[in-house]
């Protein structure tokens, strides 16, 4: 048990690139093994998370500590450490990850035709660099994931995008700004090691960062912060994002909107917050207001969209407006210790922010997933074209029902606990910014409702609206085919986290309550 | 024993919702099947919501403390949030009401579902064969999710849980009200069912968003929501209703004025009071059983319930100065009017009812803001029995038409060829239909009766005079006059629909071969016209002459007991025999002059309405609805739809377009260093954004050539190799 423990996390990590290398011994030609290696090697690390999330639940409960720590010297020069570690935050994004990336390959298997095996080699690879960033405590670790993740993202937008969305322009606006952002980040890093001499994140905040040159603690905040930003990504930052999520290949976008996004938050609340609480409690509502912006702004964009795609990646953008409020919520009441209610209303903010983050995962990973569906099957993804299609899928049209209803924040379903803990939590702190936030709850139901379900699904379907009809497989089809087996199976375990998870949070949020009591008692909260 | 049957409270709204899930999953092929367990699964609840509901009127001790059953749910913070439910007095009426309305509901749809006129039989052979509508199931699915909404919601023992049933109803509505999503009319500027949908989902939305402020501010400063705990904590409403906080224009208010207030908002969207009451008309392009189950008996009540629920809260804020229970009088009193002059324009059936019960809602909000909130709650009750009433005879008169119109062209002698446009809801295209659909007819003339308060013999009645007399008596004379005014509207356009139906000669072919509705449409219209006719008698008052000797006002008495806990005192309005008289003389000179106008002199087929003569404009006016949907269209519709565009253009043109300009002065930069550097400095510094544009430029060039595989390689042994640098670092 203590040697599983030890390596748990390691072998999460790992296990991926151990499959990669083993698809690029293996020969070009035989993609179905191929395929079907790597969708069984991914689901190791899937088990290895779901254990994980139930040894943590039930022996580390309460420690307020990282479990599963494992610190060996890396680069002994310098002080870098391999020091990883999960608590109660890391621990579902991990299994988000896990889940995401398994039907992401599983889903990639039926319709990924061209350069099959470099496409399973760097999906397993960017798998390594999204858990590594969840688990690494120490900076350079931690810097070196972040980047890890990016460079098979890039091949993946511009190798197996769609050739009419500019792949090409798309992943290189992508990997360009992400690189432009964190490269301020290492410079930051590297100060945070002049500082305190250390690269550990956990050493670094017990010490303090800069806490005699506030000058320099503060461009060290902004330099985190815009990193992050990028990455979240929190508007005005966000320009890169509806090209790569419409670029990508199916299975891509999942992973970016699911997992690859959620990296900017984590990053803030694991690097931010606790390195930087001081310049964080100053600027906190910065990060609010952006947030509410970001909610208003991307909800608006979204409603003027007619492309499918790229509709759902603005809403992104709105969503994680409600990260970003929840977190600039939390920062802010950093100001507020001791006043009456200030403390229950950031570990809501917290809660919020966080659930948000998987929420936001599994919802709009299924929605990519859907647009996959109907795009394998029309092959184009204008709104316009549609209507009707309720009464042809039928199946097509409950999942979609499910999770378009789960987006716009539905009680019942996974969107609205997430949406719910954000605004407890802001309303608590930022009143006036929560205020001007909720506009954004109306437009999101409007842009769901108006533009994806009636465009889609309702009115009468006329066959000589759209001729271009394949089935998924790419055979001949005289009209829309409903949902295969194989979408179903991507599909419907989401669907069903989406309900449980709405009538019960609880599972998910045991975890994030916990890291945000943690996490804000060493705040001394 | 009650004990242990208050403790199956919490199974009520289960079975519906493994009805929903049992359709969804499996019986989804098979429509009987379906409506099967859909009316299995209701009729279990009404058994249980009956069950709960009697033990609890035939013991009124419960009142003094109100059963709750609550399990910890969910994590926040330091505190674990309970969900459960309760039962009190209100809760125990609403069941008693709900359960049994639904179930009438239900049965009645499976009759009415059937293949509908609107679709090309020849696309849906196997329904047709049938005789069903082709998404029967989707359709009993829907309801039944429904039906776990509204039973939900009453017995929810907190706001939040509340909330979320509240917004499921939502959902459900939205759904079922675009049922016939695929239905479009010849006319492009009547709403069709999808946009119908949208357009109440929306304007609800709107109030909702307001609603939930008010639940998180309560829950701020509550630290919980169970109604139980902070309704009964008098110190706390007090505290709530003497902090204030200061806001933009208004000025310094109390919380609980400002809670309240934007709860009521809620209760505005949901109940569609003025200014949110468009989408409750259009909703009419649902199946006519959505109407009756959506806009009369349930989901259009719950905003009333709501408020009725948050009286506590209400009563703090006003004893705190708050202006808010006059702006619900106000509001609810207005809309009761208001509503009413539209209904008289109507020409479609189911709008006259459907502005017959924002009307009545309003009466229900006129009350509750006068305090009045046990006459609310009978008169929701009642109002519920006899609207689903209304609603469902109505559905069974435009299926008849409709069916009558089917005939009529299949014997070769209908008026027109199929292209012109038939609308079997226009009462200008029935009369005399009494003759033919005897059923329908007289439970829809007790249902109407009961409307428009009928003096004596029907229940309407007794609960609508009851919120007359209480504000009468506690000197309400504006609200009294506005809803006097409005009971002499309400007796006009009901009995004017009643004549245009159901007198006369019938106007149309399709009207004299429409045939009665099968059993299972009318054998619920039965059960609720009884109820229509007596369910007045738990609220007469004792002091009424004659008839209060010898009916009972046991819910009225059950109501002011459960009151007591909440710290709510409510004085029954004496009898007084002045305000009694007034409305019972204009519900009855409402009736005359709609004989006088419709049924003394039955329209001729294609004769247009005397009262459009007479009005002039005013009638344009309120046939039109006083142009709220263009008003609406002009400052919000439009609007956001600009704005949307304008912040894509934006985003693509000043954001996007920035970025683009950084990257392009950056590849120039590169190039530029790079022939200076190739030229002059050969050791010289390199600019680090340079150095990374020209080694993404190279990436670029890898994957242009076909060779990615050559930089996988180098990328993935790189990563071998930093892997490797562990072991020997420790």
């Amino acid at each position: 048990m203590d040697l599983l423990r030890s390596s748990v996390l390691s072998l999460i990590v790992f296990l991926p690139v151990v499959g990669s290398i083993i698809v690029a011994l293996m020969p070009k030609e035989k993609e179905d093994l191929i395929k079907k290696f790597a969708i069984w090697w991914s689901l190791i690390p899937l088990l290895l998370t779901i254990w994980v999330a139930i040894d943590y639940a039930m022996n580390f409960m309460h420690g307020n500590q990282m479990a599963y720590q494992v610190k060996l010297a890396w680069i002994p020069s310098i002080g870098v450490n391999y020091h990883v570690g999960a608590d109660g935050l890391s621990v579902p994004l991990l299994f988000l990850t896990a889940l995401l990336t398994t039907l992401g390959l599983y889903y990639s298997a039926r319709v990924i035709r061209k350069r099959v095996k470099e496409f399973f080699l760097l999906f397993l690879l960017l798998s390594t660099g999204m858990f590594g960033v969840f688990v690494s405590l120490d900076l350079i670790l931690f810097y070196v994931f972040w980047e890890i993740g990016l460079v098979p993202m890039y091949f993946l937008i511009g190798i197996w995008g769609n050739p009419k969305d500019r792949p090409q322009y798309a992943a290189i606006k992508f990997f360009l700004y992400t690189l432009a952002g964190s490269i301020f980040m290492l410079l930051a890093m590297i100060g945070v090691y002049l500082s305190t001499g250390t690269f550990d994140i956990l050493q670094a905040a017990q010490t303090g960062v800069w806490t005699n040159a506030p000058m320099f603690a503060t461009l060290s905040f902004w330099a985190f912060f815009i990193a992050f930003a990028i990455k979240v990504p929190s508007f005005p930052f966000h320009t890169w994002l509806p090209d790569a999520h419409t670029a990508a290949p199916t299975a891509g976008s999942v992973i970016l909107a699911g997992v690859l996004l959620k990296l900017g938050a984590y990053g803030i609340l694991r690097v931010l917050l606790s390195l930087f609480p001081g310049q964080f409690a100053q600027f906190g509502w910065i990060v609010a207001a952006l947030g509410v912006i970001g909610i208003v702004y991307g909800a608006f964009v979204s409603l003027a969209q007619t492309d499918l795609k790229r509709l759902i990646a603005y809403s992104s953008v709105s969503h994680m407006g409600y990260i970003m409020l929840g977190i600039g919520a939390v920062a802010v009441a950093l100001n507020m210790k001791g006043t009456e209610g200030a403390a229950e209303s950031a570990a809501m903010a917290f809660n919020g922010a966080s659930l948000q983050m998987f929420m936001h995962g599994i919802i709009t990973g299924a929605l990519f997933f859907l647009v996959g569906v109907v795009y394998e099957r029309a092959h184009t993804r204008d709104l316009k074209v549609f209507g009707g299609l309720s009464a042809v899928v039928p199946v097509y049209y409950a999942t979609m029902m499910f999770a378009g209803f789960a987006s716009l924040g539905l009680p019942g379903l996974a969107g609205f606990w997430a949406e719910f803990f954000t605004f407890r939590g802001a309303f608590g702190i930022v009143p006036w910014l929560a205020v001007i936030g909720v506009i954004g709850i109306v437009i999101t139901a409007a842009y769901i409702l108006y533009r994806i379900i009636q465009s889609l699904f309702l009115g009468e379907y006329d066959p000589k609206r759209w001729t271009h009809w394949t089935t998924v497989f790419g055979e001949h089809a005289d009209g829309p085919t409903d949902m295969a087996l194989f979408e179903k199976v991507t599909l419907w375990p989401l669907v069903i986290l989406m309900i449980i998870l709405g009538l019960w949070p609880t599972p998910l949020l045991m975890y994030f309550n916990e890291a945000a009591t943690n996490i804000l008692s060493n705040l001394h909260f | 024993m009650s004990e242990s049957i208050f403790n199956l409270t919490w199974l009520i709204p289960l079975p519906t919702a493994l009805a929903f899930f049992a359709i969804i999953l499996f019986a989804n092929p098979k429509k009987r099947l379906s409506s099967k367990i859909a009316v299995g699964g209701v009729i279990i609840a009404w058994i249980l919501s009956w069950a709960v509901a009697i033990m609890f009127f035939v013991n009124p001790e419960f009142t003094e403390q109100p059963f709750d059953l609550a399990v910890p749910w969910i994590p926040m913070g330091n505190i674990v949030f309970h969900m459960g439910v309760a039962v009190d007095a209100v809760t125990a009426g609403m069941l008693f009401m709900v359960g049994f309305v639904l179930t009438m509901i239900f049965i009645y749809s499976t009759g009415y579902m059937s293949f509908p006129g609107h679709l090309d039989p020849e696309k849906y052979p196997d329904a047709a064969k049938e005789g069903l509508d082709p998404r029967y199931s989707r359709f009993f699915a829907y309801i039944s999710l429904f039906a776990t909404g509204m039973l939900g919601l009453v017995v929810a023992d907190n706001l939040l849980m509340l909330f979320i049933f509240w917004e499921i109803m939502g959902l459900c509505s939205y759904l079922l009200i675009g049922f016939w999503f695929d239905k479009s009319y010849p006319d492009p500027k009547q709403i069709t069912p999808k946009a119908a949908g949208l357009k109440a989902f929306l304007t609800t939305r709107v109030g909702d968003v307001l609603f939930m402020m008010g639940l998180i501010f309560l829950f701020i400063h509550a630290g919980d929501l169970n109604f139980q705990n902070i309704f009964a904590n008098q110190e706390f409403l007090h505290e709530l209703s003497t902090t204030t906080v200061n806001l933009p224009f208004f000025g310094a208010v109390t919380w609980a004025g400002l809670i309240s207030m934007l709860i009521f908002w809620g209760a505005i969207g949901k109940s569609a009071q003025f200014p949110l009451h468009v989408w409750l008309p259009d909703a009419m392009e649902g199946p006519t059983p959505v109407s009756a189950l959506i806009h009369a008996a349930t989901m259009v009540s719950a905003g009333v319930y709501l408020i009725v629920r948050m009286s506590p809260l209400f009563s703090a804020a006003a004893h705190g100065g708050s202006g808010v229970m006059m702006f619900v009088a106000f509001i609810g009193a207005f809309t009761a009017l208001f509503a009413a002059t539209i209904a008289v324009a109507q020409k479609d059936i189911k709008k006259v009812l459907a502005y017959s019960t924002i009307s009545q809602l309003g009466y229900m909000f006129a009350a509750l803001g006068i305090g009045a909130w046990v006459a609310a709650i009978i008169h929701l009750l009642i109002h519920a029995f006899f609207k689903s009433l209304l609603f469902m005879g109505s559905g069974s008169v435009i299926h008849g038409v409709h069916h009558g119109h089917e005939h009529a062209h299949a014997h070769g002698h209908g008026e027109g060829g199929h292209e012109e446009y038939f609308d079997p809801q226009d009462m200008f295209n029935m009369g005399g239909l009494l003759k033919r659909m005897p059923i329908t007819g007289w439970t829809f003339i007790i249902g109407g009766a009961s409307l428009s308060a009928f003096p004596l013999i029907t229940a309407g009645f007794w609960s609508k005079d009851e919120i007359l007399a209480h504000a009468w008596a506690d000197g309400h004379m504006a609200v009294y006059w506005t809803l006097a005014a409005g009971a002499f509207l309400t007796a006009f356009y009901t009995f004017r629909q009643i004549f245009l139906t159901f007198f006369g000669s019938p106007r149309t072919e399709a009207a004299e071969h429409a045939p009665e509705s099968v059993r299972s449409m009318t054998w619920p219209l039965v059960a609720l016209a009884f109820f229509a006719l007596f369910g007045g008698f738990v609220a007469v008052p004792v002091d009424f002459p004659v008839v209060g000797g010898l009916a009972s006002d046991f819910l009225a008495k059950l109501m002011e007991m459960q009151g007591e806990f909440y710290g709510l005192h409510v004085a029954p309005a004496r009898f007084d025999w002045t305000p009694a008289l007034i409305s019972m003389t204009l519900a009855l000179s409402g009736i005359v002059v709609a004989w006088l106008v419709y049924g003394w002199k039955p329209l001729k087929a294609k004769q247009s309405d005397p009262l459009r003569r007479w009005l002039g404009p005013v009638y344009t006016v309120l046939e039109n609805k006083y142009y709220f949907d263009e008003l609406y269209y002009f400052i919000a519709v439009r609007p956001t739809l600009w704005l949307a565009s304008f912040f894509y253009l934006f985003d693509r043109g000043v954001i996007d377009r920035i970025v683009n300009w950084v990257g392009a002065f950056n590849r120039w930069l590169a190039r530029t260093l790079r022939r200076w550097i190739d030229e002059y400095i050969i050791d010289g510094a390199v600019n680090g954004v340079g150095l990374v544009t020209t080694w993404t430029g190279a990436v670029v060039r890898l994957i242009q050539t076909g060779q990615a595989q050559n930089y996988l390689l180098i990328l993935l042994l790189s990563v071998v190799i930093l892997l490797l640098l562990i072991p020997f670092g420790s």
